[in-house]
Parts: C-alpha cells; structure tokens; sequence
C-alpha cells in the first residue's frame, strides 16, 4: 500500500491501496505540533494504513479518513 | 498603425519566478505584473504580436497539496487582466510543478474560458492527469531544453492568441489529448485494418488510428487476514538513508535502490539518519526521519502485537525526476526481495 501525499500522482502510477498523508516534506508528520501529538498523528496514519492492507479491494482505493 | 496586442499571462513556480528553492515551495499564489524568468525568452520569441501583462508565481508544495484550491486562486488572479492566452511553465519532468502547470491551465480555461498550454517531459506524471483537458507541448526533461521548448511553446500561444484554428495533435505538436474527430475517407474500416495488419505482418511501418492507453496495471493482492502473524515491510521513495548517505544514492534522478538494516533500532534519529532526497525541503526529514519512514510508529505497533514482525530491513529510493523504467525496474527488484524473505504486506511511503 502506498502512504502518499499527492494522491492523484499515486493513482496516476498505479497503486491499488492508498492513504494520503500530511505534506510532502513530511508525510507521516507535522512539526507544528508537539512531539507527543505529531507522534500520535503518525500511529493513527500507520494504523490506516495497516487497514488499508487489512481490506479486500477490487480496484484501486483511496482510504479518506 | 500598431495593431491591438494579444494578452498573455505566464505561470511560474517559485524556483523559475527566482523566490527561491524547496524553502520556498509552500507558498501561495501571487502575481508579479510583466515577465518574470523563462517568461523573458518567451516575450522575446512572441515578438511585437503579443505581450506578457503578468506572472502568477506559486510554490510547488503549496499547489500539489492543495491542488483545487490552488488552481482556483491561480484562475481568480489570471481573471482581472482579461488575457487572450494563458501559458504555463514549462514543468520538464518536475512531478508537482507539472501538477501546477496542468491543473492551472484546465481551471483557467474552465472557469474563465481562456484558452492555455503548457510543457512538459512525456513521462512528467502531470502529463496523463491533464492531457485530455489541456494542451501540453512536450520538452526535454530538464532545464536545459529551454531553449528549445520556449520557439515551440511561443508559436503555440501565437496561434492561440491570433485565435488560429489548432489542427490535429501531430500537426501542431502537442501530446495527443484523446479527443477523436470525425472525417470522411474513401476506404471502409475494415479494409484499412486489413492493411494495417499486412504492413504489421511485413514488418512495415503503420499508423493506428486508436491507440491503447499503456498504464500498467498490477491486480490488488489479497488483503492480510491475520495481521497480528504478519510480517510488515517499510519502504521509501523519500531518500531516508543512514547519516552520509553510503550507497550515494542520487538526490534526482535515481539510479539505483538500497537495502538497510534496521533490526533493534526503534526510532530514526537525525545523528545517525538523514533525507538525500534532492526535490523537497529536507529541514523537517533531517530533524525526524520517522516523519518519511515511520518506523517509531510501526515499531511500537510490533511491541504492542499489533502486527507480528517489522521486517528487518528497508529499501529506499529518491523519487525525483527519477525515470519511469529506472522506476519499475527497482520496484521489480524489490517486491522479489521482500517476496523471497516472506514478508505479507508493505508500506510505501512518498513524499
């Protein structure tokens, strides 16, 4: 599965599973918050991602929260 | 008697409009009256005819997450100088900038009816998200074919803004947008296939006349049943690489992947990690590389039994300008690596 923040470049090569993410210098981040949130943040995208793989699909997908 | 000038108005990304670099990429649409960087060789090549009246300047960041927004304001700022044309970059291979280029030419020509071209390398990701839309001329790949894409993109705004009628796609030299026209000819379909199939057959050359889109398309595999037995797998197009970067991977334009180790790490640190990614800022990667490769996050998950195993190892590329083939041939390479140690899922991340 694919975290990624542009979606359409994601669907455009081909991934079945996607989860978009935060911002393209920090995917899986945000460094405007504190550390203990931005982790938080990060767990709850890999969850989703984690999901993602745990889902039956037929065509590609794009896991919106 | 001076004729009545066509009006254009060019886009630019921060790095062409001379703001600066990937520090820069964030911010949102302005605009700059008069020409500004490639816009200067392009008013040169348009001549008396036509005039550049502004620049609308964007950061790529800023457009490529925020891409409906973006083009609207791009469209609202293009809007009060009422132009005849508006033209966009070119964007070579830059993944976002040719998001930006693409989707501004589509708003404008939607919402304000403008007519709009843009350029772009053919394996530009942006070039099959608006080609149908947009008329995109193709360049090289990199800055250095400006000089030749600014006399081809120049003569298409002239015919644009002359309100020339535009003729078939290998006529004017724009990618083919899909469009199918109708046209009488003397010969049946099916006596043209027949020959299509003799000159195939005697190895001659043979234009289609509709030719099969060539995406790539892999069937989904099945999803994980078990997670909490399954094996999980992190990979990269984010250039997270151990501090030095010792497989010198290329910061654009990728020639190869690597394999690290990371059993019994559990967080990223910036004194032994770092980004070698060369098409982004790496200020906030460098600081935390889990915020590209999370593996804090996937780590605690594998404590906690979540999932069963994180992989030991993580393979890593920079995606940047990086070739289609180049592409496919590492995530080939990959997939057979991580097939082979048993791994059930992965997770890709990109920036």
């Amino acid at each position: 599965m694919h975290v990624a923040t542009i979606v359409p470049i994601s669907l455009t090569v081909g991934a079945n599973r996607i989860v978009p993410a935060v911002a393209i210098p920090y995917p899986l981040g945000n460094p405007a918050l504190p550390e203990d949130e931005e982790k938080e943040l990060r767990l709850n995208l890999v969850k989703k991602a984690l999901r993602a793989l745990q889902t039956e699909v037929e065509k590609q997908t794009v896991f919106e929260k | 008697m001076a004729e009545k000038k066509y009006r254009v108005v060019h886009y630019l990304n921060q790095f062409f409009a001379q703001i600066g670099g990937e520090a820069k990429a964030d911010i949102p649409p302005f605009t700059k009256e008069g020409v500004v960087g490639p816009g200067i060789p392009l008013q040169q090549a348009l001549g008396e005819e036509g005039e550049i009246v502004a620049t609308v300047v964007c950061g790529d960041d800023y457009f490529a997450e925020n891409i409906e927004t973006a083009a609207e304001k791009v469209a609202e700022s293009v809007s009060p100088y009422k132009p005849d044309v508006f033209v966009a970059g070119p964007a070579f291979t830059a993944g976002r900038y040719g998001i930006a280029c693409g989707a501004s030419c589509a708003a404008v020509g939607k919402k304000l009816g403008i007519p709009a071209v843009t350029g772009m390398y053919e394996e530009n990701p942006a070039l099959d998200l608006y080609r149908k839309e947009v008329y995109i001329i193709p360049t090289a790949n990199s800055v250095r074919g400006m000089k030749e894409a600014i006399p081809k993109m120049a003569s298409f705004v002239r015919k644009l803004g002359l309100k020339q009628e535009i003729g078939l796609p290998q006529e004017e030299g724009y990618f083919p947008r899909g469009i199918r026209v109708n046209q009488f000819v003397s010969r049946t379909g099916a006596e043209r296939a027949v020959d299509m199939l003799l000159a195939k057959l005697k190895g001659e050359p043979f234009q289609t006349e509709y030719s099969m889109p060539t995406f790539e398309r892999v069937p989904p595999s099945p999803a994980i049943s078990d997670l909490r037995s399954a094996t999980i797998a992190l990979v990269t197009s984010g250039g997270i690489v151990p501090l030095g970067n010792p497989d010198r991977i290329e910061a654009a334009s990728a020639s190869k992947f690597a394999e690290y180790n990371i059993a019994g790490v559990d967080n990223l640190t910036p004194d032994a990690y770092q980004t070698c990614h060369g098409g982004y800022d790496p200020t906030y990667a460098n600081e935390d590389p889990d915020r590209v490769l999370p593996l804090d996050a996937m780590r605690a998950l594998e404590k906690d039994g979540t999932i069963g195993k994180l992989y030991d190892r993580y393979y890593v590329t920079v995606g940047n300008a990086t070739s289609v083939a180049n592409a496919q041939a590492f995530g080939k390479a990959i997939a057979e690596k991580l097939k082979a140690a048993g791994v059930d899922g992965v997770i890709l991340t990109s920036t």
